[in-house]
């Protein structure tokens, strides 16, 4: 009796979030594909049938022989596209690039801090990320204004005497995700330089290293994992990011997830949408796969 | 230790300046008498006042909290599940895809996933409306429940377990008497966590909710595209109080348990 009642709680811990997951997360995937292959259509939903399976098997053969390319054609003869893609992906490079030298040094500092108030540090590196998204890139409309916070504050100073146009320029793109996304940064490449060793630095620079050369030589190549980690977390979400792109950026700026946004809820077009989605999916399936590889890596590490 | 430079000191200064700053300058023009957000007039309490005759914002933000209670209590159970699954078991059939399905959730654009369910529920004929936008919520944010549980087990000794299962007790009894509450600070924080994620989600939200189910943020981000006011501000600055309240009682909480636990340890071995 134990042992079943073992066996059965067992497959219950896998099975059940798994059937969540599968149901919720996965199948929704090739929903999206499948309607990304579907004809738009005036009516609701707008987009003709997916799936009938009353009609059994030859009906579901049919079905596939009606899969139309359309929507992707459509999409590379439309320049907007292809451009929104490129921009997305060069926003969200520049941003990672620059939230890594911010995050570097703090993550840096927090590690060679005094034991007793490193927790203290962590936590406040954490708390950001627990307060609204949405409150902390509306906080830079206020800031980034021609009559903001910061024009007036270097105006006083006298380091400029004309307002500097920041809202609504890919500026203020970049500064929305460092901000948003600094924590994600910071934190994994703590981690990394938390573990190591530090007599390492130090026979380096007995053997006649700088501490530049140290630094370059042995710190910086150990806390790798934890960078890429942090690249990763922040460059992935940012492709395809809505909030920031849409309430810091002009109206020329072109970001996936606004065009995507827009293309679902202006124009009610939704395989085009779905197509949209997809081609976004098959850019970041490689830093996503990345990603989970060097999860999967750290837990076996940690076990 | 000489480890503890200039120069470290001033990074910190200046990266937690950023990162902070912006939220005290809304919080501080939330009291501004002026209905400017850049220009100070004094103080004056009566955007907050204002917000409590705001009906709509009212009825947003009850959704809000209902959708964050349950979908946070779902996604602790699940994620707790999905933890047990990930450091137990290290090999199942589909593992693999197990551990994708957790991690992908992490990094996935808003974009994407708030589309994807969106056909799922139309596909299957369910009205979008408070359900939809709850198991959305449940579906995101175990994940992130499931990842907070993870790092605790892994560190979990496995020995008062098997001595539990040795005294005869059922996987079951063997769970909920001694792996819980062992592990019962990081399935608090995971349903924190769970709650604040589901409280300020928009874009997920936006895609999967209906008529009649609008949440705070969304509510919010309408009146954010009509222009920056002191009111939005106030609310912020509210919904910044819950979540530092919850934080704080997170935080003890762990704290607490870990000071207690310690010391249970500490009296075990001096017997």
């Amino acid at each position: 009796m134990a042992k079943f009642g073992s066996a059965l709680f067992n497959r219950l811990v896998i099975i059940i979030p798994y059937a969540w997951l599968l149901f919720f997360f996965l199948i929704p995937f090739f929903i999206v594909i499948r309607i990304s292959l579907s004809e738009t259509a005036v009516a609701m939903p707008p987009y003709l049938p997916v799936f009938d399976l009353a009609s059994g098997f030859g009906g579901i053969i049919d079905n596939i022989k009606q899969f139309s390319i359309d929507n992707y054609i459509w999409l590379t003869e439309d320049a907007l596209y292809t451009k929104a893609y490129i921009s997305s992906l060069w926003i969200a490079g520049v941003s990672t690039f620059l939230t890594l030298l911010i995050a570097y040094p703090v993550a840096y500092g927090m590690a060679q801090a005094p034991n007793t108030i490193r927790p203290t540090l962590l936590m406040l590196v954490i708390l950001p990320f627990w307060t609204s998204f949405l409150i902390r890139v509306y906080a830079w409309i206020a800031i980034l204004k021609p009559e903001g916070l910061l024009n007036q504050l270097l105006l006083t100073l006298g380091v400029i005497d004309q307002p500097l146009i920041i809202l609504n320029t890919n500026w203020a793109i970049y500064i929305g995700i460092v901000y948003s996304y600094l924590p994600f940064m910071v934190l994994p490449i703590y981690s990394s330089l938390e573990k190591m060793d530090h007599s390492l630095t130090e026979a380096a620079q007995d053997l006649g290293c700088t501490p530049i050369r140290a630094f370059w030589r042995v710190t910086f190549p150990l806390s790798l994992p934890g960078v890429v980690a942090g690249c990763m977390l922040v460059f992935i979400p940012a492709v395809g990011e809505f909030v920031i792109p849409d309430l810091l950026g002009g109206s020329e700026t072109l970001m996936i997830g606004k065009t995507l946004w827009n293309e679902f809820n202006a124009n009610r077009d939704w395989p085009v949408s779905a197509a949209v989605a997809t081609i976004l999916l098959l850019i970041l399936v490689v830093p996503i796969m990345f990603f989970q590889h060097a999860q999967s890596k750290a837990d076996a590490e940690g076990r | 230790m000489q480890r503890w430079s200039r120069f470290n000191i001033a990074s910190i200064v200046i990266g937690f300046a950023f990162l902070y700053l912006p939220i005290v300058l809304l919080v501080v023009f939330s009291f501004n008498e002026s209905k400017l957000v850049t220009v100070w007039a004094g103080f004056s309490t009566k955007w907050y006042v204002q917000l409590f005759h705001n009906q709509a914002l009212l009825d947003a933000a009850w959704v809000t909290i209902r959708v964050g209670l349950i979908s946070a209590t779902v996604a602790t159970v699940l994620g707790t599940l999905a933890a047990l699954a990930m450091t137990r078991y290290t090999r199942f059939r589909g593992r693999m895809l197990f551990s994708g399905m957790i991690y992908a959730p992490l990094v996935m654009p808003e974009v994407i996933t708030g589309l994807s369910m969106l056909l799922l529920f139309v596909a299957i004929g369910f009205d979008r409306g408070f359900w939809t936008l709850t198991l959305a919520h449940i579906t995101f944010t175990m994940c992130f429940v499931a990842v907070v549980v993870q790092s605790r087990l892994l560190s979990f000794d496995r020995s008062i377990e098997e001595a539990a299962m040795d005294l005869g007790a059922t996987p079951v009894a063997t769970f909920l008497q001694v792996t819980l509450p062992v592990i019962a600070p990081a399935v608090f924080s995971g349903w924190v966590l769970a709650f604040t994620l589901s409280l300020d989600d928009l874009v997920i939200s936006s895609f999967t909710s209906g008529p009649g189910a609008t949440t705070l943020p969304m509510r919010i981000y309408s009146q954010v595209r009509l222009g920056v006011t002191p009111e939005i501000n106030a609310v912020c600055t509210i919904l910044i109080g819950i979540v530092a309240i919850g934080v704080l009682i997170a935080s003890v909480v762990s704290r607490s348990r870990e000071i207690q636990r310690v010391k249970d340890e500490q009296a075990a071995f001096a017997h």
